[in-house]
């Protein structure tokens, strides 16, 4: 039998809820022809049999929470040519993240009646903070049609292109009413990068950045008008403090207001 | 991947359990052919879900908990606001609660169709995934992704995105459709219905070991409605209590094998079953009409206590899911308002609604400024590890002069015909088997 000369393709999972995974399987009408053009060589969810590696490209979803995914996150690494993070967890440490800002010790207490028996980190942090990552697809979750976009300009040697604009250009586009300025509606679109659609302003609320922040987002700007509007401190330190709120812009911005008299 | 030393004990690992959702392990051992211990290790990394909700404000929980599960976001969700709607005091109008179910209709849909046909079935049909599966069945692979998909769609249209909506609050939804929209389903969803009922034609005929041990069968349950949101809790052995009495008959125990709660009967230790199994054995009459006749037809005997019989069970939901879904939009009015209005206080409040995996269980507590002070999650799987370890210890005996190829097999088999969640279940099955 020839050896099978496709790429090799790879799905790691770490600290995470498996949607970004599930955004891969709900490739629907794609996924049949992608498994013809790549061999899925690793994918526990979908598949039993495994082909070792070295891959081609691996897409890890999930955030380092304990000492032995922080070791297999080096080998994963070692193992992949191009390694891509996919969704908040990968690429900001997810929404148990906000462990960082507590004691993991008293979690630990609070939910597991014998904490002796759990063994995890004082911290969740993204992969970036382990190894070097060639490419990141934020989310939470992924847009699959993103996840396509990666793989396919992998696959050809080009750079993928995902757009960097924030969530207000994507509510133009659709032709939504600005939730903020209509209604007073609080909203992170003007700081957070879009790739979701707009999804929330089109249903009546304000986006909370799951999709994370842009590169250089004007959050105290976003910030004064939110308070002008009437917000409270505590739910403004809550706004940036979610799901993406360890990625740097948003905790920065969190960590003034929480500390802010 | 197995040992055997001078005294025959003897150890089989299965790395990791596959086709399943999150990172578990199973470990037997077994010394001079008789099975000594059967433990299902959990290493899935905890994430403390129950303790960062602390502090939350209240309409942040449907958001937060959806994270819980990519597979299953709208079971938490709709645990969550109606645990929290009980703490409030709030009662959406019948249309909210027709939405919801609409809404469950869809996860459903999706979630089943992606376990029958691309988790489970590759077991019965001897290949290793459904892309496998795909080459010799290419028409059965299409149709369950074509049904995975309307079942997104379902949910993208209500819900703003099928994995992790936006849309659902306490007090009913941000945004709730037009008529037309929830319409234009319609199409897709009759042709889910026959496919659902040539899934069921499919799976009924599978080869089923036979295996049907003495389960207690637990499930959520409403005089007038198959069971998903509401109302009360029962069992095939006699419980039938208020959600606020769940935590006094069922009791979750920490074990050190495993990062997610074991749940007995806190009276008498011994474990039960959650799921669509579950569902149907204590709720048949109250199916939809089609999926009534359809589970009647299909050569099963009802109730069934067969756990490889979850697949039957599941498309016997979807033909269900199918058929309420076009129902509730038949009858759709589109309400005055999306959601009720409410005054922010106080309060402690529980609920349990059904997971396509089985019962979902939330409780929490909130103060006057609407912040959570308490929550406590319950997942199905966790609930279901106990007595999977039971079935396992059941099985095993009979298989444990084989290879540890073979004997990896059947409990993975067992394992995912449970349907497990296990990024649920902690806040894959990796087999270590020691044979002596």
């Amino acid at each position: 039998m020839p050896p099978d000369a496709r790429p090799k393709l790879a799905v790691f999972k770490f600290s995470s809820c498996d949607g970004c995974q599930l955004a891969l399987l709900n490739l629907e009408d794609e996924l049949l022809s992608l498994a013809g053009e790549v061999e899925i060589a690793y994918f526990l969810e979908a598949r039993s049999q495994i082909s070792p590696g070295p891959y081609d490209v691996a897409l890890v979803e999930g955030s380092i929470t304990t000492a032995e995914d922080e070791k297999r996150i080096q080998t994963v690494r070692q193992e992949s040519k191009f390694l891509v993070t996919i969704g908040a967890c990968a690429t900001a440490g997810g929404i148990q993240a906000l462990r960082n800002w507590k004691d993991v010790a008293e979690f630990t207490r609070a939910v597991y009646a014998t904490p002796a028996y759990i063994h995890t980190l004082e911290q969740s942090t993204p992969i970036s903070y382990h190894v070097s990552v060639d490419f990141e697809v934020n989310g939470c979750p992924i847009n699959k049609n993103q996840i396509l976009e990666v793989i396919t300009a992998l696959l050809v040697g080009r750079a993928p292109h995902l757009p960097g604009d924030s969530v207000c250009m994507e509510c133009k586009k659709r032709g939504t009413v600005c939730v903020m300025v209509a209604r007073g509606l609080p909203c992170l679109g003007p700081l957070t990068q879009t790739g979701c659609g707009a999804i929330c302003p089109a249903y009546n609320r304000g986006c909370y950045g799951c999709f994370g922040p842009l590169e250089a987002p004007n959050s105290d700007s976003l910030s004064a008008q939110l308070l002008k509007d009437g917000m409270q401190r505590g739910d403004l330190v809550r706004l940036f403090r979610e799901f993406t709120g360890f990625a740097e812009a948003f905790r920065s911005a969190g960590d003034k207001w929480d500390k802010a008299a | 991947m197995a040992s055997e030393n001078a005294n025959r004990e003897k150890t089989v690992k299965v790395e990791y359990l596959t086709r399943v959702e999150g990172e578990g392990g199973i470990y037997v051992r077994s010394e001079g052919g008789e099975l000594r211990e059967v433990k299902i290790n959990i290493f899935e990394p905890p994430r403390f879900f129950e303790a960062f909700l602390r502090g939350r404000y209240f309409q942040e929980v449907p958001d937060i908990v959806a994270r819980i599960c990519g597979i299953c976001p709208v079971a938490y969700q709709m645990s969550a606001v109606h645990a929290l709607e009980s703490a409030l005091g709030v009662t959406p109008p019948p249309e909210i609660r027709a939405l919801r179910r609409l809404l469950y209709c869809g996860e459903w849909i999706e979630s089943h169709a992606l376990h029958i046909y691309l988790l489970n079935a590759p077991d019965f049909l001897g290949y290793e995934s459904a892309i496998s599966m795909a080459t010799d069945h290419p028409k059965e692979v299409e149709q369950a992704l074509r049904l995975k998909k309307i079942g997104n769609r379902l949910l993208a249209i209500l819900g703003g995105r099928s994995i992790h909506p936006v849309s659902v609050c306490v007090g009913g939804f941000y945004r709730i459709p037009h008529r037309k929209e929830l319409e234009s389903l319609k199409a897709d969803l009759l042709w889910a219905l026959e496919a659902s009922k040539g899934t069921l034609a499919l799976v009924s005929k599978l080869p089923f070991p036979s295996f049907a041990p003495d389960y207690e069968f637990v499930s959520v349950s409403h005089p007038n409605e198959y069971a998903m949101n509401e109302r009360r809790i029962v069992s095939s052995k006699g419980v039938d209590i208020d959600p606020e009495d769940f935590e006094h008959v069922f009791l979750e125990e920490h074990v050190e094998r495993s990062t997610a709660l074991h749940s007995v009967r806190a009276d008498n230790g011994s474990s039960y079953l959650v799921g669509p199994l579950a569902r149907i054995n204590l709720n048949i009459d109250k199916l939809m009409p089609q999926a009534l006749a359809a589970a009647g037809a299909c050569g099963v005997s009802w109730p069934c206590c067969n756990p490889y019989m979850g697949i039957v069970a599941r498309a016997v939901e979807l033909i269900h899911a199918c058929e309420e879904a076009l129902a509730i939009i038949e009858a759709y009015r589109e309400p005055a308002a999306s959601r009720v209005e409410f005054k922010v206080h106080a309060g402690e409040g529980c609920a349990a609604t059904e997971a396509p995996r089985g019962l979902l269980y939330h409780r929490y507590r909130i103060n006057d400024e609407g912040l959570v002070e308490f929550a406590r999650i319950i997942p199905p799987t966790a609930q279901n590890f106990r007595r999977m370890e039971d079935d396992l210890k059941a099985i095993l005996p009979g298989v444990l002069d084989q290879s540890e190829a073979e004997i990896a097999r059947v409990c993975e088999k067992l394992i995912r015909s449970y349907d497990p969640c296990i990024s649920c279940s902690t806040h894959f099955l990796k087999l270590r088997l020691e044979r002596g």
